[in-house]
């Protein structure tokens, strides 16, 4: 039998009647523990879709404080949050949605010398990250680790999602072998970002990492999902591994991890746009 | 004829409505071996239909369903192979 509360069979009954989760399912979800890197546009969709399915534990880094400008998209923070540590803002809206959820906040910057023992004690990993540098760092670190991860970028009006299964799909690199020079592809914070795409993506991202712990439907693994949000396109791009990929390839060069230079240019030029989604040098 | 057949398990919903009904029967049909026997016993009728319409959509054989004694009805269904 299993070990659900009746407050607990009500709250995941929707879950239960579907014949790919049943009791079975939520039983996976209750035990799974998902790391979230970001608390930001892409991680507060994601976190919330995530704590209300029912994930066991849900860790969350992030070493930001709420900014008043943050609250357009981020949508896991409140106006009375500006100033607090967004992973705990992100802690007290996840534990007010779902108190069965037990949040893990980790207020610190994900560096080559944290990121493994930290990936280590989850199971699915979503990136909701604001730089290139994090945003390898962490492909890196997952596709060494054999550890799914679930991508996303935004900018713009435009978003990108892929999941990244190591040895079963392209990783990261194996599409974008390199980050962009510094400057290449501006940041949110000089070009933009409409607040809803934020919502779409982290959405896709819940949705993702769900079927993962459940071993259900197909994921985004080697294909890209790329959203043109004010033309209203969903696109699909096949991806394949590539045997020469620096990271995941058949000789890898990347054998230790790099972190790159977090250097950013307020200009950027509007050249880049689609790779900036791509990318995602937003969050 | 249903009658004849062994339950395995026994659940009783009395006081349980739509969708409970059948989240709580499934609930325990997942946890029992295949080809094995349930009887549910509701006392919400709508769940009558709703119950064994659910269970053969997911692929279970409702043997019977019919009265179990007053306003309560049992739903008699075996598990998937």
């Amino acid at each position: 039998m299993f070990a659900f509360t009746e407050d607990e069979i009500v709250r995941y009954s929707r879950h239960i009647l579907l014949p790919e989760v049943g009791g079975v399912g939520q039983q996976k979800l209750k035990e799974a523990r998902v790391l979230i890197v970001g608390a930001g546009g892409l991680g507060s969709p994601a976190a919330f879709y995530l704590a209300a399915a029912g994930i066991g534990t849900i860790g969350i880094v992030d070493d930001d404080v709420v900014d008043l400008s943050n609250l357009q998209r981020q949508i896991l923070h409140r106006t009375q949050d500006v100033g607090t540590p967004k992973v705990e803002s992100a802690r007290r809206a996840l534990e007010d949605l779902n108190p069965g959820v037990k949040v893990v906040p980790y207020r610190f910057r994900l560096d080559a010398g944290n990121v493994m023992d930290l990936i280590r004690e989850y199971d699915v990993i979503v990136d909701g990250v604001d730089n290139f540098a994090t945003r390898y760092l962490l492909n890196d670190a997952c596709v060494m680790a054999g550890k799914p991860l679930v991508d996303a970028g935004i900018l713009r009006w435009d978003g990108l999602v892929m999941t990244i299964r190591p040895g079963e799909g392209p990783c990261y690199r194996c599409v974008f072998p390199e980050p962009p020079p510094p400057g290449a592809i501006p940041s949110c914070q000089e070009a933009g970002i409409i607040g809803a795409i934020a919502g779409i993506m982290g959405t896709i991202q819940a949705l993702e990492t769900v079927k993962l712990i459940l071993g259900v439907g197909e994921t985004l693994t080697g294909r890209l999902l790329v959203v043109d949000a004010l033309e209203g396109r969903f696109r699909q791009v096949t991806a394949r591994r590539d045997p020469g990929c620096p990271v995941c390839g058949e000789n890898p060069t990347i054998t230790q991890l790099v972190e790159y230079d977090l250097a950013c240019d307020i200009r950027g030029n509007g050249a880049g746009d689609r790779t900036a989604a791509a990318g995602g040098a937003a969050n | 004829m249903a009658h004849d057949v062994p339950i395995d398990r026994e659940l009783d919903l009395k006081g349980e409505v739509c969708p409970y009904t059948f989240v709580k029967s499934k609930l325990v049909l997942e946890t029992m071996k295949p080809g094995e026997v349930l009887r549910v016993i509701v006392d919400h009728e709508p769940a009558t239909g709703n119950v064994p319409r659910s269970m053969e959509s997911e692929g279970h054989r409702v043997l019977s369903v019919g009265p179990a004694g007053e306003r309560t009805w049992e739903i008699i269904v075996r598990k998937k192979e």
